[in-house]
């Protein structure tokens, strides 16, 4: 009995300090919006809800629009989501479910050594390497040949998200059980049909959240991106054009931001940014559940 | 009724079976005869799951598993055949209820064909559909929730959903293995009376630990030892006059 009790007494302060923790958490949550919105209150007073929907940015005559880094961020994030998903869907598939662990495991390790790369490599990589095929590829289609851009961010962005969705996807099809790939192959289904047809579907979800995690990533990667974006601060009209994320353009002008509005719209952008990422999130959230295998 | 008589639909040739350098079965030469249940009995790790995954080729699944011998089936060495055309042939049902968690009950019978990418017209699909639920004595209990996933039903639900599935590509054989051991005993006995209503289908090939379940339901029983076929041969005279030493002490419960 009295052990029973101070079990219980644990049992009790574990509880306490768990929820105080998550707490916590809520509360730093809610405290990082509240300065944000503090910071920014100068901005949101001159422009409204104009502020996300003018393509104005220019800090000489004090107007500040946030249209074209919205864009910018929106465009390129979901670009490389959309060059990243095909190589992370096939990639997960291999590595989980094709190749024999001597070969998948090397190869694991090495997307995780690539996941831990500081964005700035990634960049500079980019640099010297991506730019000038963008270059040509722009020659190709007959844009300006910056080499810079839209399209060059996308694909920097891309391959830094890669190996988190692969990886995520990867894991959930390692879960996939035994006994269903093995009902798919007694009823004479291949490889590629049970894969297709059982594995995927069954994984699902968890290729999905590997996904939005990646998406993630992508909406605040800024280092990398800041590089070779080539940082202007005007509406965008193709994807080849330069031009300038949320996270690329706070990180540009920050230090060089004299004027009160100016810092102050900045950081209206980053409040958007947060914003966007938590509904993002939040969406995601609500896709993984219904798509969840019960 | 004899062996002798009977069509034969499965011959094993030396049949032997190696998880690595491991031969799990030994040497098997045995005549399963068409359109009877025949049970495989043995104490455990005796190579009875290693011996039936044989006879659809799942064994070769298995990472270092191989095969040497032979197996006919109908006249044609199905080492030499394509195994997804065996597995069509010859369908299996699993110790465990495994339908696929991300489809409905429709969609689970007729897995089969969506697999492999046939398309059915939608009154051959329904039709095929209500037949192998029909014959997996599933049908009533069922016809209303189609579109439910097939993960929702009762584990014996779930077994005969299996059956049904596997039924519906029209197999020549039917594997089973231990089907009804996850299973609580009315839902086992529901698969026993189902599986001799399925003996004028297809033939079946199903191993059991369990003595009065082979007794109630099989024509014919090979008893495995250590990887070895110890006996084959009627299921009434193999349990009531052993030929071989081992069957007896099995059948005596000195080893399980
Ligand atoms: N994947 C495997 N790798 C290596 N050895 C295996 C594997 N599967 C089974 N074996 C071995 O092969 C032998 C036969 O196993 P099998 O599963 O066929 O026996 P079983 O008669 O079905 O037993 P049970 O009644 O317990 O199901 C056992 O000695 C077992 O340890
Ligand atoms: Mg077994």
């Amino acid at each position: 009995m009295k052990f029973n009790l101070a079990g219980q007494f644990y049992d009790d302060i574990f509880r306490k300090i768990s929820t105080v923790m998550a707490l916590l958490i809520i509360g730093l949550v809610i405290g990082i919006f509240i300065t944000l919105v503090i910071e920014s209150w100068p901005s949101i007073k001159a422009f409204g809800l104009r502020f996300i929907w003018t393509t104005t940015w220019d800090p000489v005559s004090r107007e500040f629009g946030a249209l074209p880094f919205l864009v910018g961020t929106l465009l390129t994030s979901f670009l490389a989501l959309i060059i990243a998903t095909p190589f992370a869907l096939a990639g997960a598939i291999f590595l989980g479910e094709i190749a024999p662990p001597r070969l998948a495991n090397p190869i694991s390790f090495i997307m995780e050594l690539l996941a831990g790369i500081p964005s700035v490599i990634y960049g500079l990589w980019a640099l010297f390497y991506l730019v000038p095929i963008v270059r040509w590829l722009e020659i190709k289609f007959g844009a300006p040949p910056f080499g810079l851009g839209m399209f060059t961010a996308s694909l920097v962005l891309a391959i830094m998200i890669l190996p988190y969705a692969l990886s995520v996807a990867r894991d959930v099809i390692k879960l996939v059980p035994q006994d269903i790939k093995e009902a798919a192959y007694g009823l004479g289904a291949t490889r590629w049909e049970t894969i297709l047809h059982v594995i995927v579907p069954y994984a699902r979800s968890g290729i999905f959240a590997g996904i939005v995690l990646a998406l993630g990533r992508a909406l605040g990667e800024t280092m990398a991106v800041t590089m070779v974006i080539g940082n202007r601060s005007a509406m965008p009209h193709s994807i080849w054009d330069l031009g300038n994320t949320m996270a690329s353009v706070i990180a540009n002008e920050f230090t060089e931001a004299t004027e009160d509005v100016h810092l102050a719209a900045l950081v209206e952008i980053g409040l958007l940014l947060f914003v966007i990422t938590v509904i993002v999130n939040l969406i995601a959230r609500l896709i993984i559940i219904r798509l969840k295998v019960k | 009724m004899s062996l002798e008589r009977l069509p034969i639909i499965f011959r094993t040739e030396d049949l032997c079976a190696y998880y690595e350098d491991f031969m799990a079965i030994k040497h098997i030469n045995i005549k399963i005869p068409q359109k009877q249940v025949t049970a495989l009995m043995g104490p455990s790790g005796c190579g009875k799951t290693t011996f039936i995954r044989c006879l659809n080729r799942l064994h070769e699944l298995t990472p270092g598993a191989r095969i040497t011998g032979s197996i006919y089936l109908r006249d044609q060495n199905i080492l030499q055949l394509d195994p997804i055309v065996v597995r069509r042939r010859v369908g299996m049902v699993f110790q465990r209820p495994n339908p696929f968690p991300t489809m409905t009950i429709y969609e689970n019978v007729l897995a089969g064909y969506k697999l492999l990418g046939i398309r059915l017209p939608r009154n051959e699909a329904d039709e095929i559909a209500e037949w192998a639920l029909r014959k997996a004595a599933l049908w009533e209990e069922v016809k209303d929730i189609l579109h439910r996933r097939g993960t929702f039903l009762s584990g014996g639900q779930q077994q005969r959903l299996c059956i049904a599935r596997a039924l519906a590509v029209k197999p020549e054989v039917l594997l089973m293995d231990e089907p009804t051991s996850a299973l609580d005993p009315k839902s086992s006995l529901q698969i026993e009376n189902l599986i001799v209503e399925l003996k004028e289908t297809v033939t079946i090939v199903i191993v059991t630990h369990n003595m009065p379940q082979a007794g109630r339901i099989s024509d014919f029983t090979a008893f495995f030892y250590l990887g070895e076929l110890v006996e084959f041969g009627p299921t009434a005279e193999l349990f009531t006059n052993p030929k071989d030493p081992r069957t007896e002490e099995y059948l005596t419960g000195k080893f399980s």
